[in-house]
C-alpha cells in the first residue's frame, strides 16, 4: 500500500467515516447487549466493510482491483471461523475453515487419485474427445447450409436440456471406471462446442471472403487463412464454458455409480458418513481445478486471438 | 435455397403471403424435420446393433439359430434392453403420462411436478437475490469491487458438486423436502442473473445518462426510468440460463438422498434396477420440462420487449 500512502493519508479517515464509526459503535454496543458473541463478527465486517470502501474510493488501479476482493474473501473466511467457533457449530453441519485446510493437507494423497480419477481421466479426456469431434462436425457440416440449417436449432435445443441425466445411460453402457465419466462429459460439451464453432465459422463478413475469392484462393485456403482464425474468438467462448461443464458432468456422472475412487464418489460417500470437512476439501480441489482448466484455456485464447479488440489492451 | 422472391412459382396457386409464408416455414421446417427423422432412424439402427449381442446369447443358451429380422423384432420389444427403441419410449411416456392418476406415485407428471415445483421455487429464489444483489453492485463501488470478481470466478467452478452437501446437512438440521432442491436451484440460477443484471443496469450509454442528469434526475429516478427498462433484454437472457441450471439443480438434488419422487429419483432407481426404459422416459420428461420453462421465459421475453418497443 506505500505507493497509495499519499492519498490514503491525506484524508486518513475519509469523508463520512466518523459517521460510519459512530453508527458500527451504536451497533457493536445493540449487539453486545442482545448477544456478546455478534460482538467480534460485527467488528470484522464493520472494519472490513471500511477498509473496502475507503481503497474502492482511491483511484482505480491493478492494486486496489486485486485488494478488494481479496480482503472481501478474507473477511468471509474469518467470519466463517469465527461463526464456527463462537457458536460451536458441530463439524457435521458446516467445518471451520481451519479443520478444512487441515484435512486438505493431511489427505494429499486421497484428493490427488481422487483428481487424477475424475479430472485427467474422466473431465479431460472427455473434453478433449468431446470439443474436437464437435470442431470436426462444424467445420464438416460448414460446407451444407441444408445441415447447418437443421443441425443447429438442434443443437441449440440439446444444449438448454438437462444432459446430465443421460449420465446413468452411460454409467451402463461404459461401465463404473472413467470411460464412462468420459462419455458424459463428450455428451455434454459436444452441444455448445458445435453452436459455438458453426456461430465463428460465419463470422466473416462477406468482403473479407471477396477478397479470398480474388485472390483465387480455394475452399481449404479460405478456410484456414481467413475463416478458422476469424473463428477463434467463437472457439474459445466454447471452450471457456465447456471447461465447467466437463468438470460437473465428471463429477455427476459419478454418483451414479463409480470405482472407489473419483472426486464425486468421494463427495457422495463422504455426506453420507458425515465427513463433511473431508467434503469441503474435495470442493476445494474441483474449485481450483475448475479455476485453473478455465484459467488455462482464457490464457490459450489470449495468446491465438491477440488480435481481438476483447483482447487488445 | 434461396430462391429469389419473383422466381417463377414463388407463391404458385396462392396468394403472395401464404405462399412467402409456406416457403419460410418450409425453408425452417425441412431440414429441421430432416435431422429429427436422421436422429430417430440412428436410433433405430444403435438398438438393434446395441440390443443384438443379448438377443444372440439367448437363442445360442437355448441351442437355436436365429435369422436377422427374428433379431430385429426380438430388439426392439426386450424389456430391460440397452438402449429401449423410441415407440419402448413413447409407450412407456404414455403409460405413465396419459394412463395413470396424476397423484399416483407411478405416475410421472407427479413426478415432474416435484421436481419442477423445486425448480420454480428455488428460481423465484435465485432470481429475486440475483437483481437485488445486482443493483447493490451498481450502486455501490466497494461492493461492485469486493463481489463482482467472485461472481465471475463462480462460473469457473463446479459449484453443482456441493449439492449433495447441502441436502444433507439441510436434512440433518431437520429441513426435509422441497427447500434443500430450491436452495440447490436458486444459487446455481443466481449468479447467471447477478452477472447479466450487472451488464443489463450498466448498458445505458453516457449519453442517455448525461440527459437524465441535465433533467437532475435523482438515482432512484434514473434506476426505475432508464437503468431498469434498459436491462430487460439482459435479464431475460440470463433468465433462460438460469432456469435451465435450476432444473438441472433440482434433478441433481434428488440423487443423494435417495429421494424416491423426482425426475432425479426416477434417474437413480431405475439405474438401480436396470429399468432402462424408465430412465429414457424420464430423461425425455426432463427435456420436455426444459423446453417448456425455457420456451415460457422467452415467449414472456418476447411479450415485455414487445410492450416496451424493444423488441428487434
Amino acid at each position: 500500500m506505500t505507493d497509495q500512502a499519499v492519498p490514503f493519508a491525506k484524508g486518513w479517515l475519509g469523508p463520512g467515516s466518523v459517521k460510519f464509526f459512530g453508527a458500527l459503535a451504536v451497533v457493536l454496543v445493540v449487539a453486545l447487549v442482545l448477544s456478546p458473541g455478534l460482538l467480534p463478527l460485527l467488528a470484522v465486517w464493520g472494519f472490513s466493510w471500511w477498509l473496502n470502501a475507503r481503497i474502492a474510493a482511491l483511484p482505480k488501479s491493478r492494486a486496489t482491483k486485486l485488494a478488494v476482493p481479496v480482503i472481501f474473501g478474507l473477511t468471509i473466511l474469518v467470519l466463517w471461523q469465527l461463526v464456527v467457533r463462537i457458536y460451536d457449530v458441530p463439524g457435521v453441519i458446516l467445518p471451520a475453515p481451519t479443520d478444512i485446510w487441515a484435512r486438505l493437507t493431511a489427505e494429499v494423497p486421497t484428493l490427488w487419485e481422487d483428481f487424477v480419477q475424475t479430472f485427467v481421466k474422466g473431465a479431460l479426456s472427455g473434453y478433449v474427445m468431446g470439443c474436437a469431434a464437435a470442431f470436426v462436425t462444424a467445420v464438416l457440416i460448414d460446407r451444407s447450409p441444408f445441415l447447418q440449417k437443421g443441425l443447429l436449432p438442434v443443437g441449440n435445443f440439446i444444449a438448454a436440456l438437462p444432459i446430465i441425466g443421460t449420465a446413468p445411460i452411460l454409467v451402463m453402457w461404459f461401465g463404473f471406471d472413467w470411460e464412462s465419466k468420459a462419455a458424459v462429459v463428450v455428451v455434454m460439451v459436444f452441444f455448445p462446442m458445435l453452436v459455438n464453432t458453426v456461430a465463428g465459422l460465419s463470422a466473416t463478413e462477406s468482403m473479407q471472403r471477396d477478397l479470398m475469392k480474388t485472390y483465387a484462393a480455394s475452399y481449404w485456403q479460405t478456410l484456414f487463412r481467413l475463416r478458422l482464425p476469424a473463428a477463434m474468438p467463437f472457439v474459445f467462448n466454447g471452450l471457456k464454458i465447456c471447461t465447467t461443464l466437463a468438470l460437473i458432468g465428471a463429477i455427476v456422472a459419478e454418483f451414479f455409480g463409480s470405482p472407489i475412487k473419483g472426486m464425486g464418489f468421494r463427495i457422495s460417500t463422504e455426506v453420507g458418513r458425515l465427513g463433511l470437512d473431508m467434503v469441503w476439501a474435495e470442493i476445494t480441489v474441483a474449485a481450483l481445478a475448475g479455476s485453473a482448466f478455465y484459467g488455462a484455456v482464457a490464457v490459450a485464447e489470449r495468446a491465438v486471438t491477440f488480435w481481438h479488440p476483447s483482447q487488445r489492451k | 435455397m434461396n430462391i429469389p422472391l419473383a422466381a417463377p412459382g414463388a407463391g404458385a396457386g396462392r396468394s403472395g403471403r401464404v405462399g412467402l409464408w409456406l416457403r419460410g416455414v418450409a425453408d425452417k421446417a425441412l431440414p429441421v424435420l430432416a435431422v429429427v427423422a436422421a436422429i430417430f432412424v440412428i436410433w433405430y439402427a444403435a438398438a438393434v446393433w446395441m440390443n443384438s449381442q443379448w438377443t444372440l446369447d439367448q437363442a445360442a443358451r437355448a441351442g437355436q439359430e436365429v435369422t436377422f429380422s427374428e433379431i430385429v423384432a426380438d430388439t426392439l420389444t426386450q424389456d430391460r434392453p440397452k438402449l429401449p427403441a423410441p415407440h419402448q419410449v413413447a409407450v412407456e411416456l404414455y403409460d405413465t403420462v396419459i394412463d395413470k392418476e396424476i397423484t399416483s406415485r407411478r405416475s410421472l407428471v407427479f413426478h415432474a411436478w416435484i421436481t419442477l415445483s423445486a425448480t420454480l421455487l428455488g428460481f423465484g429464489f435465485g432470481t429475486v437475490l440475483g437483481i437485488l444483489l445486482a443493483v447493490g453492485i451498481v450502486h455501490n463501488r466497494a461492493m461492485d469491487m469486493s463481489v463482482m470478481p467472485w461472481a465471475i470466478a463462480s462460473q469457473t467452478i463446479p459449484i453443482l458438486a456441493i449439492a449433495p452437501m447441502i441436502i444433507v446437512v439441510l436434512n440433518s438440521v431437520g429441513v426435509q423436502g422441497l427447500v434443500p432442491k430450491a436452495i440447490i436451484s436458486a444459487y446455481l440460477s443466481f449468479f447467471p442473473v447477478v452477472v447479466g443484471m450487472v451488464s443489463g443496469l450498466r448498458s445505458p450509454q453516457g449519453m442517455q445518462m448525461d440527459l437524465l442528469r441535465t433533467y437532475n434526475a435523482s438515482t432512484a429516478e434514473v434506476f426505475w426510468k432508464l437503468r431498469l427498462p434498459a436491462s430487460m433484454p439482459y435479464l431475460f437472457a440470463s433468465l433462460k440460463v438460469g432456469i435451465a441450471a435450476s432444473l438441472v439443480g433440482a434433478i441433481v438434488g434428488e440423487l443423494p438422498t435417495g429421494a424416491v419422487r423426482g425426475l432425479g429419483a426416477r434417474l437413480l432407481s431405475g439405474s438401480y434396477y436396470g429399468q432402462t426404459v424408465q430412465i429414457w422416459s424420464a430423461l425425455i420428461m426432463a427435456a420436455v420440462c426444459a423446453a417448456l420453462l425455457v420456451g415460457i421465459v422467452g415467449a414472456v421475453q418476447k411479450i415485455v420487449l414487445k410492450r416496451m418497443g424493444m423488441s428487434a
